[in-house]
């Protein structure tokens, strides 16, 4: 299954969709040392989001997340992929300045489509995500 | 998006690396928040310079971009975490320095000034009426937008340096004047003698803006420092960006049906007891937003022959301590036992590292930050109050 959406950071990648409904924030909710969400309250608390295709809403918190995903990026526990259901700033810069591929506005409600664990492939060339099974 | 062919070409890598990636963020920007087309701007104030704020991550960024980044509109840095000739001196710890030396060094390769100033309208650096700029620094946004008239939305470090190497920014809302219309009318019926009445007001009503342009009703006389002030604590508070004072701004416009509320004497005495979590302090900060040449005269005539008990850092603009040197001025703060610090400021320096558990201040804005941001106790007060 195809889903257009709208470009935010070139590149493409593909793998295990890690999904989460809660926004994120970089900077102090993620581990940039192992990849892995240290906040308690967050629905992705001790998941590793390294090597992912990160999967959530949108992202939240300080502008200095941006430069959090580069270091994760550095560090090799990036996401190999987002796709957000609405693109805010501090992750779509992000994203682009620690070449992430990324992908927002998916069509007809296609953010919702895509399940934990499916194997998808985000084509942030095309803005397409492409989910496998 | 509308692209022209040479910001087509940019983007396709003709122009370097980091020409490419800024024009993705730019375009990743503009698309975000809706925006037609990019804008050339006339200059560019870029944030995210103290080690202390952008980290290890920050500084492999800088490096990396600064690879074959160049600016290409003049572009100008927000302070630093330390004064950068002084430092040993003052008491920075010598692992920081290293650090943020780098940062300077990668700001500077890509050709970016090393003003170090979040007050770069004190030194000279004024756009004019309707200019399109791309401003970062919070405080100097909202100042230039609101004193100047120039035009610039509240740009992150990244994407005002993004703008620096396009010399563009996307075209948006406050570089639109459909959106420079005030959606909170303040009526102030407080007596505001003080710069930390300024800040108080500033910190109260920013609060309730929260995004909205913030019209102030009430206020006869203003001075430099004062809108300096009061720009600061509401772009600290709330995400504003322009406010407008009746009488005194050239702009002035307000919704249809705008919130409006009171500033009376209460709530200046509430905002202001808010702010204040010490009663005491080991160092008075002075200078957020940098200080101005009046601001030093003035703590330089109530220190004038006295000792200090407490430590003083007056922190200003490179440029403006050079001033202040060649006045006298800086002698007469040093023999009180005083400092003036460049480069930097209390809120972006690593102050709890140095040992300082409480500061006092007469910013609103270095209230409003200095607890999270440096883990102080503030004494928050007037000028007069905090010297004694």
């Amino acid at each position: 299954m195809k889903i257009n959406g709208r470009v935010i950071s070139k590149g493409r990648a593909e793998g295990e969709a890690l999904v989460s409904n809660e926004a994120i924030s970089f900077l102090g909710e993620v581990d940039t040392k192992t990849g892995v969400v240290t906040n308690p309250k967050h629905q992705l608390f001790k998941k590793s989001i390294a090597g992912k295709i990160l999967v959530f809403p949108r992202g939240r918190g300080s502008t200095v997340g941006s430069y959090a995903m580069y270091q994760l990026k550095k560090n090799g526990n990036a996401p190999k992929a987002i796709v957000n259901e609405e693109a805010e700033v501090i992750v779509a810069v992000g994203a682009i300045i620690s070449e992430i591929p990324m992908v927002d506005k998916l069509e007809r409600k296609g953010f919702r489509l895509i399940k934990n664990g499916s194997k998808v492939v985000v084509d942030g060339n095309k803005g397409v995500v492409e989910v496998l099974k | 998006m509308h692209l022209t062919r040479e910001e087509q070409d940019i983007l396709n890598g003709e122009h370097g690396a980091a020409a490419a990636k800024s024009m993705e963020i730019l375009l990743a920007v503009g698309k975000i928040f809706g925006a037609e087309k990019l804008v050339p701007v006339t200059s560019a104030q870029i944030s995210g310079v103290s080690y202390k704020t952008v980290g290890d991550a920050g500084l492999e960024f800088l490096e990396n971009f600064a690879k074959d980044g160049r600016v290409k509109i003049p572009s100008y840095l927000n302070p630093c975490g330390m004064d950068i000739e002084e430092w040993r001196e003052i008491g920075f710890p010598k692992d920081f320095a290293k650090k943020q030396m780098k940062i300077i060094k990668a700001y500077q390769k890509m050709g970016v000034e090393t003003t170090c100033t979040c007050a770069p309208y004190l030194i000279n650096i004024l756009p004019k009426r309707g200019e399109h700029i791309a401003w970062s620094e919070s405080s100097a946004v909202i100042f230039a937008n609101s004193a100047l008239g120039a035009k610039t939305n509240r740009e992150s470090g990244i994407s005002a340096l993004a703008a620096a190497i396009v010399g563009k920014t996307p075209y948006f809302g406050y570089h639109l004047d459909e959106n420079r219309v005030a959606g909170l009318v303040v009526n102030v019926r407080a007596k505001l003698e003080d710069i930390s009445d300024f800040g108080a007001l500033g910190i109260y009503a920013g609060a309730i803006a929260k995004q909205r342009v913030v019209a102030f009703d009430g206020i006869e006389t203003v001075t430099v420092d004062e809108v300096k002030a009061l720009g600061a604590a509401l772009a600290a508070s709330g995400a504003v960006a322009l406010f407008f004072i009746k009488g005194i701004t050239d702009e002035w416009k307000t919704a249809g049906k705008p919130e409006k509320i009171e500033f009376g004497g209460r709530e200046l005495k509430e905002t202001k007891e808010s702010l204040n979590s010490s009663k005491d302090a080991e160092l008075v900060a002075i200078g957020c937003p940098h200080c101005s040449l009046e601001e030093i005269k003035e703590i330089a005539e109530k220190v004038r022959g006295k000792k200090l008990k407490r430590k003083l850092w007056v922190c200003t603009a490179r440029k403006i301590k050079t001033k202040a040197d060649k006045l006298g001025l800086t002698r007469i703060i040093e023999g009180a036992g005083g400092r003036v610090v460049s480069d930097t400021c209390m809120v972006v320096s690593p102050l709890e590292e140095m040992g300082f558990k409480r500061t006092a201040v007469n910013s609103g804005k270095a209230a409003h930050y200095l607890p999270s941001f440096c883990k102080q106790k503030v004494l928050f007060g007037s000028l007069k109050d905090i010297l004694e």
